[in-house]
């Protein structure tokens, strides 16, 4: 199924928390929603999810619209809220069981379908437990079974993995990726490794608007824009050699990154590489190269830069 | 249908786990067979055969039970935010409001049913007018699902089960006995207009053993309005929220 994102619009006040913002994901595609605190991750989920009524534009799942068709979108998607709201005073096969009632599963498909939820999710150990004696790992666990246990087309998850232990994390990344080989999945994040592990496409949020939509090579491609590299040279005075690199032609900046080991931070200008002539510069003065590392730009610098301004 | 069936089913099951359902029929019934059977103008002191004073009690008893049960009916799910977790199902506002209506009245019969042993018993002691009880079952039961309405209503309005209590109690006052009181000191017009807002006037209409539609009139419009208006309050809160 896909999903088509219209010019979607959503004010909360004179604020707009959602911008005119359109996008498609394709069936089977596994997208990362990226932004920080605020941006209007959670908002979006929400129309996508037919929570929350949008004052513009429109999202089209499978060819039904939000507007017209909220019944028969509800039944394609599985929902993992923000804050993982669930009855605490349940027990988790009680809660299970009712809402695959509500999905309205066959009676003799349910307990099949708990079964395997219970088993998917890592509940065997706790499934007579009451919700609220479940730690928040585990209840993360419940809130993704009950998101999965009508086999959605669509999967929708805000935030899946926050208030998790490392370990936790790993898990539920694993599951993730497994589930997206099937699935559409649509899951948010403030975390970029999170979203870089699972997700085959990145969305950058922030205020309300679409700031960058690509794969992660992709954007690192984007903001790749001039050669930076980590250089060690010894067998001179560092004023020196400072002196004779700022000479080369390609260089733009040097600053020193360790003054005592001699370390220094080149960059070059757009386009152009300073590998050579630093080393014929070393090779004429006598220097000798320690270190001399090419510095790749992260996603969180992507990230940071993106969303700062 | 089935999902209000589950809604209901769901909220009962919860009544009964946290107690609060045994407590309420208990109460019920020991609050109403005491003043029925033996304290003050009971039964044998009156020495006819109905059951005027049963339902003399329990118009006020549930007037207060009924709060205290739908306080927590929406409130609980805007407090926790399962609010998000039903309406993302496949589920409509109507059938969260119907299931949760259901599963109350469900209780608040469940709490009468054993009192129809009153009625067994008094068929025994004499002649009784059977119309008149049934009716004042039909009254009492029609009352309530006003009343739960209303709960529902109050509940919307806030993720506070204390201000929708204290709301239900104070918007249900007025049909309660306030109007009532206006209605019966004021003249014309005016006091028809009163009599004909309370509660009173179409419960004991009803319990008396007379058949009027208006009456039932008056009831369901109070319950309609009452599931409509919370119904509305939810969607506008999702426009907003």
């Amino acid at each position: 199924m896909d999903i088509v994102v219209e010019h979607l619009t959503k004010r909360y006040g004179p604020q707009k928390a959602v911008d005119n913002i359109s996008f498609r994901v394709k069936a089977g595609e596994v997208l990362g929603f990226l932004g920080p605190n605020g941006a209007g991750k959670t908002t979006t989920m929400k129309a996508l999810s037919c929570f929350i009524m949008p004052e513009e534009g429109d999202v089209k799942i499978g060819g039904y619209s939000i507007r017209e068709h909220p019944e028969k979108i509800k039944k394609h998607i599985g929902y993992l809220p923000e804050n993982n709201p669930l009855y605490q005073d349940m027990n988790i096969i009680d809660f299970l069981e009712f809402i695959a009632k509500v999905h309205q599963i066959p009676k003799h498909l349910i307990q099949e379908r708990l079964l395997d939820m219970v088993k998917v999710c890592g509940l065997e150990g706790e499934k007579h437990k009451l919700i609220r004696e479940l730690s928040k790992g585990y209840q993360q666990r419940v809130g993704l079974a009950q998101a999965l246990i009508h086999d959605p087309d669509i999967l929708i998850l805000d935030e899946p993995t926050t208030g998790l232990d490392p370990n936790q994390i790993v898990e539920i990344r694993e599951l993730i990726r497994r589930i997206g080989k099937e699935k559409t999945v649509i899951l948010s994040s403030h975390i970029l490794a999170e979203v870089e592990a699972t997700c085959d496409r990145i969305m950058i949020i922030n205020n309300g608007r679409v700031i960058v939509d690509g794969t992660a090579e992709e954007l690192r491609k984007q903001a790749q824009g001039n050669e930076i590299l980590k250089l060690g040279v010894a067998g001179g005075d560092i004023n020196e050699i400072f002196e004779k690199l700022m000479d080369i032609e390609s260089v733009e900046t040097v600053d020193f990154i360790d003054f005592e080991c001699q370390l220094l931070e080149v960059q070059s200008y757009p386009d152009a590489s300073s590998v050579k002539a630093i080393f014929d510069t070393c090779v004429a003065n006598n220097y000798y190269i320690t270190e001399l590392t090419p510095i790749e730009t992260k996603l969180e610098d992507i990230f940071r830069e993106l969303t700062t301004h | 249908m089935n999902q209000i069936i589950q809604i209901a089913k769901r909220e009962l099951a919860s009544f009964f786990d946290s107690l609060m359902g045994y407590v309420l029929i208990i109460m019920f019934l020991g609050f109403s067979g005491f003043f029925t059977w033996i304290y003050g103008d009971d039964i044998f002191f009156i020495g006819e055969a109905n059951l005027n004073i049963f339902f003399k009690v329990a118009y006020w008893s549930l007037f207060f039970f009924i709060p205290s049960l739908t306080m927590r009916s929406l409130t609980g799910e805007l407090r926790g935010g399962t609010l998000e977790l039903l309406l993302t199902k496949p589920i409509s506002y109507w059938q969260l409001i119907l299931g949760k209506f259901t599963s109350t009245f469900i209780l608040i019969s469940m709490a009468l049913a054993p009192s129809i042993v009153y009625y067994i018993s008094l068929w025994f002691i004499g002649s009784v007018d059977h119309p008149a009880i049934i009716l004042g079952y039909i009254g009492l039961l029609m009352m309530s699902m006003s009343y739960i309405a209303l709960g529902i209503f109050c509940s919307s309005l806030s993720d506070s089960p204390i201000i929708a209590l204290l709301s239900s109690l104070c918007i249900g006052i007025f049909f309660h006995q306030i109007f009532e009181t206006i209605a019966s000191s004021s003249l014309g017009v005016m006091g028809s207009i009163f009599s004909s807002l309370s509660m009173f006037t179409h419960f004991e209409s009803i319990s008396r053993g007379i058949f009027d539609l208006q009456d039932f009139i008056y009831f369901f419009s109070l319950i309609i309005f009452g599931l409509y208006a919370s119904k509305e309050i939810l969607v506008s809160r999702n426009l907003n929220a």
